[in-house]
């Protein structure tokens, strides 16, 4: 929604800055997270800088720290190595959760009657959090990595499948009605109409999907290996993350803060752009 | 009910329209879009003015500007003398003196049809609560929605919708109301029952109304005077006086003259429909 | 045409009606008893290799309801409601406070376009870190058990309660506020009066998103730091190899959780009287 309201000149004004004006909005962010950098280097440097420690931030490691620190981590194998580990558990968990919840979705839009058997277990299931079933995952599968994936699996297996329902169901029936009369079968229109009428969805729930992927993966890589099982088979990002606090490290911390944040960026944005090449007619909306 | 009186013994004095030479250019260093060329409309007070013309070439391009959502390229445009828009103030600021009428309706779903007809005066504040309160069920009571003020807009047909939406148009004493096709989604029984609860209203409340539609049976029977716009960009292509006198009534449909207003203005209607369709005009 | 409270009322019982003799409810007996019964035979009586160790239903429900429990949990046992309510209390507080900034916060990105050009862009940097990443850096800054683990929380339900409401505003039609400034409402009138409302959907979906992911938090919070709760609860059940007491934390987690949602959509409701008739009529 764009405010309407303007002083006389400001829209003959900004013909003329057009050029400036993409240029701007990225200006006035950075100079927001600028700023925000500043805040923090004063503020966990506050004691040495002022004599009196600024509450919270003062205990927090200061960028400049944390620059130093990840600079040095570059060149170091295992910081790469955590990555790799978090990737793979990431897109394993989240394709197999694909793999299962899309057919599941889009047959409990089809037929009514496993819909309604399954939907409302379904739903009954759902509030658990995933992290709520790591010690029942733990006690069932027979390796770690199972059992990690298993939570992962969950994490997007929820909001895949709603997501598919949601935009099964929302299919015009009148692209159905109209097939049926160009004398289309029930495979056809599953495969031509209802398959791609839902993408859009797919695509959607992917996305957010993902990000509760990362969040499962950073959650079950610091407790399994962090946690209660003790013994770190674990690696990866999130278990980087809290060995670093353990051993004392506190820039490395958010450095491994950091990298998940773009790792996560990374994978959301691979998925938009698969996302845009399977469904090129929503760009010319 | 003293409002309603005198205001049918009025001849209207106000909401004079003049659009002087109006060019609009969207993106002007980018794609450069014309979308109004050089168009001069002379509107008289208390005159309906149809706007007709074929879908996408600019209409509702004139509207925004006189209501202030949109600025104009060069050119002006005055409200009763006084300037709206033009050299030095490219965009009008938008004000209860030239009230829009959307297309799809703009009626808050969130308030009722009552608290949505007096949001005007509430916001201006210069009525007391008892006052705008009389004042709009007496309006009500006349525009027929008496019994509705406390439903809420998604409860009630769209044509009466329209009916709410016009009201609380005219509660804020409006020199001009400025309609966006706002019958296209209608049936056509619906609609004609509209037109008539419209001129009634009109010969209560005398106001300039600037009318985009692209039904030429609506312009007609409606208007004072058509002014056909050729495809985009767009620019009056003939002026059509609508002589039938009014009060009107459904019957004049069938009259001959307004038989005859049909054929002269249908062609030219029809040309510039076609043109808009070969080149591949996306509908407002 | 005005609808009452009596008539949504007997409509909300006729839904009801027609559901009953559906097979709907039938049918989700038989979803429900189908996995009671795949758990029940898997671990029980087929005992096959992977559930062995789990618990069964029998067990689980056996100690759920026991007057004198095994494990020292059950319905009975205080114990059960302590964790019940302390996890109540951890998300009330962090779930209204994120509501309480990110509502507004969201509110303003929406509006102002200035402010979203400075303040989104900082947003999502901080997004995208998962917020169980920051588990070491609230244990460094915050002193205490208890506070880290309401920060945790917070800051899920914010980020998801401020993007959904930035969301709604920029879902809201355009006409809706170009017809509050045509009828003369100022700009922060137009906030107040356009924006909000019409943001609400969007924001109680978000709220109901939002809610969502705080339980997740939490439980992940709880589990790591903090004493008490029912994320707490399960990680000390398994690491003390009591394991019927896991089951039942997960289920009561799913239960309350689904509470809790529920009640924000009742609340949503409430408050959005106009959607839920709009709703219920269906499109006019």
């Amino acid at each position: 929604m764009r405010l309407v309201r303007r002083k006389g000149n400001r829209e003959m004004k900004s013909n003329k800055l057009k050029n400036y004006i993409p240029g701007r909005a990225t200006f006035r962010g950075v100079v927001a997270i600028v700023i925000f950098v500043v805040l923090w280097e004063v503020g966990s440097r506050s004691e040495e800088l002022m004599g009196y420690r600024w509450p919270f931030i003062g205990l927090v490691p200061a960028p400049s720290g944390v620059f130093v620190s990840w600079g040095g981590l570059i060149g170091d194998p295992s910081y790469w190595s955590s990555w790799y580990m978090s990737f793979m558990r990431v897109f394993g968990g989240f394709i197999a959760a694909m793999l299962v919840g899309i057919p599941l979705g889009l047959f409990m839009a089809v037929n009514k009657t496993f819909y309604g058997m399954a939907f409302p277990s379904f739903e009954i299931l759902r509030p658990i959090p995933p992290l709520a079933w790591v010690p029942a995952s733990i006690i069932f599968w027979p390796t770690q990595e199972l059992s990690i994936a298993f939570v992962t699996f969950l994490g997007a297996f929820y909001t895949i499948v709603i997501n598919v329902l949601g935009g099964a169901r929302s299919i015009n029936r009148q692209y159905l009605q109209a097939a049926q009369s160009m004398g289309a079968s029930q495979w056809d229109m599953f495969k031509r109409i209802i398959l791609p009428a839902t993408l859009p969805s797919i695509v959607v729930g992917s996305a957010v999907g993902m990000g509760i992927t990362w969040e499962v993966v950073v959650a079950a890589e610091m407790i399994s290996g962090g946690g209660s099982s003790g013994g770190g088979a674990g690696g990866g990002l999130g278990f980087f993350i809290w060995a670093s606090y353990v051993g004392g490290s506190y820039e490395q911390i958010i450095v491994g803060m950091i990298s998940i944040g773009i790792a996560g960026y990374i994978s959301s944005e691979l998925l938009r752009q698969m996302g845009g090449f399977l469904t090129p007619w929503l760009k010319t909306r | 009910m003293g409002v309603m009186e005198t205001k049918m013994n009025q001849l209207a004095t106000k909401g004079a329209i003049k659009i002087n030479d109006v060019v609009k250019i969207y993106d002007p260093d980018g794609a450069a879009v014309m979308a109004v060329d050089h168009c001069s409309i002379d509107i008289p007070a208390g005159e309906i003015c149809m706007i007709v013309g074929p879908s996408g070439c600019g209409k509702t391009t004139l509207l925004n500007a006189i209501a202030g959502f949109h600025g104009i390229t060069s050119g002006e445009i005055h409200l009763d003398g006084e300037l709206l828009c033009g050299p030095g103030k490219p965009q009008a600021e938008p004000g209860s003196d030239r009230i829009v009428v959307f297309q799809n309706g703009a009626l808050f779903p969130w308030k009722t049809n009552l608290e949505n007809i007096c949001f005007g005066p509430m916001m201006a504040g210069k009525l007391t609560k008892e006052e705008i309160l009389e004042k709009a069920r007496s309006m009500m009571a006349d525009a027929g929605l008496a019994g509705t003020e406390n439903s809420y807009p998604g409860e009630v047909s769209s044509g009466l919708r329209r009916r709410v939406e016009i009201v609380r148009a005219l509660m804020n004493d409006p020199k001009v109301l400025l309609f966006d096709e706002p019958y296209r989604a209608l049936d056509s029984l619906t609609k004609s029952v509209m037109h008539e609860a419209l001129l009634e209203i009109y010969y209560k409340n005398k106001v300039t109304i600037f009318f985009i539609t692209h039904d030429l049976e609506e312009a007609i029977f409606l208007g004072h005077r058509l002014i056909i716009m050729s495809s985009r960009p767009c620019k009056p292509k003939k002026i059509v006086d609508v002589d039938i006198p009014h009060p009107r009534d459904y019957s004049v449909l069938t009259s001959t003259r307004f038989r005859e207003i049909m054929n002269e203005a249908k062609g030219v209607v029809n040309e510039e429909a076609r043109k808009a369709f070969a080149a591949g005009e996306k509908e407002g | 045409m005005s609808q009452s409270n009596a008539s949504s009322m007997n409509l909300t019982m006729y839904r009801v009606a027609t559901w009953l003799k559906s097979p709907k409810p039938y049918l989700m007996i038989i979803g429900f008893a189908f996995l009671l019964l795949f758990w029940y035979f898997s671990v029980e009586i087929w005992q096959l290799p992977r559930f062995q160790d789990m618990p069964g239903p029998t067990e689980v429900f056996s100690e759920w309801f026991s007057k004198d429990p095994y494990y020292g949990l059950s319905i009975y046992t205080p114990e059960y409601y302590k964790h019940i309510l302390i996890s109540l209390r951890r998300i009330g507080f962090a779930f209204l406070l994120a509501t309480a900034l990110g509502v507004p916060l969201g509110l303003f990105l929406g509006w102002s376009k200035t402010l979203r050009e400075f303040i989104f862009p900082l947003f999502e940097v901080f997004r995208p870190i998962p917020v169980l990443a920051w588990v070491p850096l609230a244990i460094i800054m915050f002193s205490g058990s208890e506070t880290p683990v309401i920060f945790l929380t917070f800051l899920a339900s914010f980020f998801a309660t401020t993007l959904n409401t930035m969301l709604g505003v920029d879902s809201i039609d355009e006409s809706y506020s170009r017809a509050a400034y045509c009828l003369g409402a100022s700009r922060w009138q137009t906030f107040w009066h356009v924006v909000v409302p019409g943001a609400m959907p969007f924001i109680f979906t978000g709220l109901q998103i939002s809610i969502g992911v705080a339980w997740f938090s939490l439980v992940a919070g709880e589990m790591v730091s903090g004493q008490y709760g029912l994320g707490y609860l399960i990680n000390t059940a398994y690491m003390m190899i009591e394991y019927p007491k896991i089951i039942i934390g997960m289920i009561t987690l799913g239960v309350i959780g689904y509470s809790t949602s529920a009640m924000v959509r009742v609340a949503g409701d409430y408050m959005m009287q106009w959607r839920v008739r709009e709703l219920a009529l269906g499109d006019n």
